[in-house]
């Protein structure tokens, strides 16, 4: 239980279906000093009272369980060392593989508890699929699509059926003080939400070259190549402009030569996607399907292969900002809620048609090690 | 149907077994009848009519009361909110008055000292110097006599606890506290733990400051003294109407300290006798734990130690996981330290007798008074090896997977 308004309606609503429930909210701030004063994320202790006084009006026992060693070295350390090697890593993701269903339910299993419950936005049925939510623009099953099959067989997602606006509202007939609680958007270890000042915190300044895609100009100066993400067009700070006066973007980022790249929107469209440590329900591939990029990003419809250690999409139309470290999620569009077939976790990205409008699409001024070196996504990685 | 820990271990009842006595303690019920007499009264002791008058009269007998059983007069009696404000008091307000630059502790002190003594250090500049303990919890005597000889005229007041609220130690504070008096140094002891459990004499004790609280021993919560000598300075930490010999200003909380009064003559009249019993129950519980899980081991001092207390490590487990394990069958008891945010923090305590870090995790208290019986340990018998052994299973996910 975060302290926030989905937890404590899934908690409700588990313990309404007759289930023996117990709340657990989770400390994952190595030094809880520091965020006891942040409005923002999901470990403050403000959060921890919010959760508390859910689970009272619950009428469920409620503990705090201390995760943070695990958290820091799973997530926080995992995303550091991600963007370090140039990837752009979903800590969300990481936090729900490695921690809500692994450590905390090995934990309860191991303690006598059948499932871990939450207040993810997902479908997770009598049939065993995981389902988008009713409510697509809070879905989480991007999220929750690393999940194996033991996960997902001792997890339960009670908030699938119903649409955010419902679960405000069922929490407000429950008495729940958080049913107006604003959502958390940002990371949550990340109290201030400014993830290049974090990163630059613990990896240090390190100046490098911004370099033009089509000519190798260097264009300007950065001062870490983890301050940049695929696809960000402000902040660039270029001196020169383009030629054709039209904007640039970032293309990708070479940790080796700790280079950010630049080129015009075009540049950033990709249709090769290759993944790697696929976690596949057993749909035979290659099959057609629907492959979500990022989290909360437009599906595209692909060709999916999974062979033993990776995975290969093949795009039918070209996707932009494409980053590896993310998630690659494959559906299976359904009346009842789109299916996820699996995932895996973006390595390379790779264009291998010009898109129209493109020039010199083909062309890779930077060196192919480099152009096919990791790309990272549009954007901060957003929390889901 | 989800089952959890409560309904897959196939307990249909939930048995009642509070083994906390030492987080609070039930109300005597002379001290709520008290309480409730009083509370129906009107009166603010410092108004000077007839309804003044008579709250007065009774903060006063009240004020005898708690001096008489304790060794003190009245006039060293300052009612305070409990505990935690008796503590401050006495370690900021001495230190403030004294004008002096060191300050000497226990490294076992409750929160209420520790926090206020390092506060001292690292907001008043003062120089503190943490008494360490042996294995068994217990304060050196030689060593604080080596650290009155080597600093003694720069310290401005000294702070160890009677008794250990986590693993039960009783500290030899007759002998400490005559080197301090020795010296000319206050000597505060915290006895919050101690009133009622062991005898208790300010006077008898030599000690400058004695704090005591209310809800330890059969009193309300929210009231408690500091029992101060009254030759000691001490600047008060809030100023207002000047009650309390203008060391604690604040209206009097007339019902109270009636009922705190109460319960402390109570607790102190009755002590010897609650003390052989809750002690035979208390050894009872040690050796039946003892018998259950082999290699528990038994903290603090196993003869110099409060009646009520027995506290455990458990290898292999973590003191938290217990602790939910055996709450889920209705068996109350307590982790020794909590921070607010409720994490379970491995015991200062503990840490300080020199164990380490998993073994000071998988630390459990539990702590009888005057309303346990042998049904009490029965439940927590008929608990705790399933608890340890699922507790033992849950340590596992720190393990690499």
């Amino acid at each position: 239980m975060s302290g926030g308004v989905d937890s404590a309606v899934a908690a409700a609503r588990a313990k309404h279906a007759g289930h023996d429930v117990t709340g657990v909210h989770l400390a994952l701030a190595r030094n809880p000093q520091t965020y006891r004063t942040g409005a923002r994320g999901c470990c403050t202790l403000e959060d921890s009272r919010d959760a508390r006084r859910a689970a009272d009006v619950i009428g469920i026992p409620f503990y705090v369980w201390d995760m943070a060693e695990k958290f820091h070295e799973d997530v926080v350390d995992d995303f550091v060392a991600e963007y370090a090697a140039g990837r752009t890593p979903n800590p969300c993701l990481r936090c729900n593989e490695k921690i809500k269903f692994a450590a905390v339910l090995d934990r309860a299993v191991a303690l006598g508890f059948d499932a871990v419950v939450t207040g993810h936005h997902a479908r997770l049925g009598a049939d065993g699929l995981l389902r988008r939510s009713v409510d697509l623009a809070k879905d989480q099953s991007y999220v929750l699509a690393v999940l194996t099959r033991a996960q997902l067989d001792r997890a339960c997602f009670p908030l699938g059926d119903s649409t955010k606006a419902q679960v405000r509202a069922e929490a407000a007939e429950r008495g729940l003080a958080v049913a107006d609680k604003p959502d958390s958007h940002d990371i949550c270890f990340i109290a201030d939400g400014d993830t290049r000042g974090f990163l630059a915190s613990r990896l240090g300044e390190a100046p490098g070259d911004i370099v033009d895609a089509h000519s190798g100009a260097v264009l300007g100066q950065h001062q870490g190549a983890f301050g940049y993400t695929v696809g960000q067009r402000k902040g660039l700070d270029l001196r020169v402009p383009a030629s054709d006066g039209r904007p640039r973007y970032v293309l990708s980022i070479t940790p080796k030569t700790n280079t950010v790249t630049v080129g015009p929107r075009e540049d950033l469209a990709v249709d090769i996607v290759t993944a790697t440590r696929p976690i596949w329900h057993g749909e035979p591939t290659p099959t057609e399907c629907e492959v979500q990029l990022r989290a909360h990003g437009e599906v595209a419809r692909a060709e999916v292969t999974v062979d033993g250690d990776g995975l290969t999409a093949r795009l039918h139309t070209p996707a932009r900002g494409v980053a590896a470290g993310q998630a690659i999620v494959a559906y299976r569009p359904d009346p009842a809620g789109d299916i996820v077939l699996g995932s895996a976790t973006i390595a390379l990205s790779e264009r291998t048609t010009a898109e129209p409008g493109a020039t010199a699409a083909d062309s890779d001024p930077v060196g192919s090690a480099d152009r096919s070196g990791l790309v990272r996504a549009a954007g901060a990685p957003s929390r889901a | 149907m989800r089952a959890g820990p409560f309904g897959a271990l196939g307990i249909s009842f939930r048995v009642m077994a509070y083994l906390d006595h030492a987080a609070t303690t039930p109300m005597l019920a002379e001290a709520l009848d008290a309480y409730v007499a009083a509370a129906r009264q009107i009166g603010n002791p410092s108004s000077l009519h007839a309804d003044g008058r008579c709250a007065r009269r009774q903060v006063e007998e009240s004020r005898e009361r708690v001096a008489a059983v304790l060794g003190a007069r009245p006039s060293e009696v300052i009612f305070t909110s409990g505990g935690t404000e008796s503590d401050n008091l006495a370690t900021k307000g001495i230190f403030w008055a004294r004008g002096l630059p060191r300050v000497v502790a226990s490294a076992v002190e409750h929160h209420a000292v520790l926090d206020s003594v390092d506060w001292l250090g690292s907001h008043e500049q003062a120089t503190v110097d943490w008494l360490p303990v042996d294995d068994l919890g217990r304060v050196s005597v030689p060593g604080f006599a080596e650290l009155l000889a080597a600093h003694g005229p720069e310290i401005a007041v000294v702070s160890v606890q009677w008794a250990n609220n986590e693993v039960g130690t009783v500290q030899p504070i007759a002998e400490l506290a005559a080197l301090a008096a020795q010296a000319g140094i206050p000597f505060h002891t915290d006895a919050v733990q101690a009133v009622g459990q062991v005898p208790v004499d300010f006077a008898g004790s030599g000690v400058a400051a004695l704090t005591v609280s209310g809800h330890k021993l059969g009193g309300p919560v929210g009231v408690g003294a500091l029992l101060l000598g009254r030759d000691v300075a001490c600047t008060p930490l809030s100023h207002g109407g000047g009650q309390e010999r203008d060391v604690r200003s604040g209206t009097l909380d007339t019902p109270g300290v009636v009922a705190f009064a109460v319960a402390v003559e109570a607790a102190t009249k009755t002590q010897q006798e609650y003390a052989v019993r809750v002690a035979t129950l208390r050894d009872d519980l040690v050796s039946r734990v003892r018998a259950a899980v082999p290699d528990a081991i038994y903290n603090g001092d196993p003869d110099r130690r409060l009646p009520a207390n027995a506290h455990f490590s458990f290898p292999g487990c973590e003191g938290d996981a217990l602790l939910l394990l055996l709450d889920a069958q209705g068996v109350s008891c307590s982790t020794g330290s909590a921070c607010s945010a409720g994490v379970a923090q491995p015991s200062h305590v503990l840490l300080a007798m020199g164990a380490n870090d998993d073994r000071a995790r998988s630390s459990l208290r539990f702590t009888l008074g005057h309303t346990s019986t042998e049904a009490d340990v029965d439940a927590l018998l008929a608990a705790l090896p399933g608890a340890v052994e699922r507790a033992r299973r849950a340590t596992a996910w720190k393990t690499p997977r």
